[in-house]
């Protein structure tokens, strides 16, 4: 049997999760206080994934770069290529909170919105 | 946009903190509410907080930092609450005046019922912690950064030296590797991570950045431009340890050395500090010593989740509409009283309606000019006569009185303000 150790990341409180794997299966999680806690850990273990946060160039906007991030979480390893397309993305100003820049990003099924309405430049 | 002279409730700072107390405020009844921001935009440092992480507790919801900020924007903009934007607020007095600049306005002086300081915290700075060294360019704070980086479209520069493990420190070593650039270590010269661990295992450990704990700065090396670190271990007391010293090539040292509540118009107002977080003494309304005078946020202490700057905010921003509202009806008791034709002064200066029925009120006043004959003494409403008598002259080294009595009461009631006027009989 195997053990993996990591700190929870699904809330402020960082509970260190004890993982016991079979091989590939998760047998045990233990140290986690709640269920985020359990998903996180299993998760971690297997495929672990992580939300994502950049900007995207607005040349009319009120300012030159817009905030925008994952809707949900997409495997950790494919962060460089999400990198990547979101670097590659110019928008156009007036954008809305929520608005999505780039849906389905690479295939994932999640999409890359905007964190914050930007106005255009005055 | 039209400013009063008169607000139930000034909050100073649109951040979160200031946010949730103007919107609570105006819940709780307060009619004006103004915010004042010295930043083109609402939603102060949360803006350049791009990562997500914010709002687990308030939204049940894993949010960036402008995305919740938005939240409580579009709920204020919704509420009627008045926004003064790039705007300044240069004093504030214990009688909660305050002056203000602002490009579009000028100098402007504004009255509040109550206030609410949301005014957030300060970066410590390279002078702060000390630091030795030559004064090249290349030392940033790591808000400064983040300011760059996540807002303006800047890179500050191309290889990082990140001293401190506040969160934002952190935060900035990801988000620097996600633009490109090289993070070479982060140094916490105490024996634990001064940020959330969560940040540690997302920031640093994904991306292969090495934390070095007691570990610091010595020196920075460079003349223009920052070159190198030299950085060294420490001991339990933060000595150095003689021969640790490592050269680190860099071109830019990130600080990450705490934050500090910034207070500079509460000590105006006369707003008591407690030493140890660098905030005002508050009570459980987030209340300071000054009454009427309440804080809110980081400006109180410094937080490390948004969700509780938004409650302390809240929590403020209904305390001051409940004293805003009690002060606005105490003041609207009372009537000022206004010297009218000939008359230099009137003591008091203002009355309150409900003390006439407890009994007499005598109204001291001097005259501008002598009148050596038979003069009317007369009080007056807008609209109605309240009392008048006559005297034989007056001359202003003389003082003459007029008394209002109970029976006048329901006269006096009606009236907005009370004008003494002295005339010669001859003109009346």
């Amino acid at each position: 049997m195997e053990e993996k150790n990591f700190i929870c990341t699904a809330c402020p409180m960082g509970c260190k999760l004890i993982v016991r794997m079979e091989g590939d299966e998760v047998v045990k999680i233990l140290g986690h206080r709640c269920r985020k806690g359990e998903t996180y850990g299993r998760q971690e273990a297997i495929a672990p994934q992580r939300m994502l946060a950049s900007t995207v160039k607005v040349p009319n906007g009120f300012h030159p770069l817009l905030p925008v991030y994952t809707k949900g979480s997409i495997p950790k390893q494919r962060i460089s290529e999400v990198l990547e397309k979101i670097r590659a993305v110019e928008v156009t100003a007036p954008i809305k909170a929520e608005d999505v820049i780039i849906p389905n990003v690479i295939g994932t099924g999640v999409d890359v919105i905007a964190s914050r309405d930007m106005p255009a430049k005055n | 946009m039209l400013i009063k002279k008169q607000y139930d409730v000034v909050v100073i700072g649109s951040g979160p903190g200031g946010l949730a107390a103007a919107i609570e405020a105006k819940k709780g009844g307060a009619d004006d509410v103004l915010v004042i921001e010295r930043d083109v935009e609402l939603g102060g440092i949360l803006l350049q907080c791009i990562h997500n992480g914010f709002g687990l507790q308030t939204f049940k919801e894993d949010l960036p930092g402008p995305e919740y900020a938005q939240r409580y924007i579009n709920e204020a903009r919704t509420l009627g609450i008045t926004f003064l934007m790039d705007t300044m607020v240069m004093d504030v007095t214990s009688q909660r005046k305050l002056y203000l600049t602002s490009q579009d306005f000028g100098y402007i002086e504004v009255d509040a019922h109550a206030i609410v300081l949301a005014m957030g915290c300060r970066e410590r700075t390279r002078a702060q912690v000390r630091l030795p060294g030559y004064r090249p360019n290349g030392v940033f704070t790591a808000g400064t950064a983040q300011r760059w980086v996540n807002v303006e479209g800047y890179m500050p520069g191309n290889n990082f030296v990140v001293l401190g493990s506040g969160d934002i420190g952190m935060i900035m070593a990801r988000r620097l590797t996600f633009e490109g650039a090289h993070v070479e270590r982060v140094l916490e010269i105490q024996s634990y991570l001064s940020g959330l661990s969560r940040n540690y295992v997302q920031c640093l450990d994904d991306w292969g950045i090495p934390l070095q704990l007691q570990h610091t700065v010595k020196r920075i090396l460079g003349k223009n431009r920052v070159e190198a670190i030299e950085a060294v271990a420490v001991d339990d007391k933060w000595n150095f340890i003689p021969g640790s010293e490592e050269i680190i090539p860099c071109d830019t040292l990130l600080l990450s050395v705490g934050l500090i509540p910034e207070n500079e118009l509460s000590k105006k107002a006369g707003v008591l500090l407690d030493p140890v977080t660098g905030g005002p003494f508050v009570d459980e309304h987030f209340q300071t010593n000054v009454p009427g005078i309440f804080a809110a946020g980081n400006v109180v202490h410094v937080y490390d989740l948004v969700d509780w700057v938004s409650l302390a905010g809240a929590e403020a921003g209904r305390s001051a509409a409940e004293f805003a509202l009690a002060e606005k009806e105490r003041s609207a008791r009372y009537i000022p009283l206004v010297p009218g034709k000939n008359v230099r002064y009137i003591v008091p200066h203002k009355l309150d309606k409900k003390a006439l029925e407890k009994g007499d009120i005598s109204l001291q006043m001097r005259v501008t000019k002598p009148i050596e004959e038979d003069v009317w003494m007369e009080v007056h409403g807008e609209e109605n006569s309240i009392v008048r008598r006559s005297e034989r002259y007056v001359r202003p080294g003389e003082m003459v009185t007029i008394v209002l009595k109970p029976k006048m009461a329901a006269e006096v009631e009606k009236a907005g303000r009370l004008t003494v006027d002295i005339y010669p009989k001859s003109e009346a």
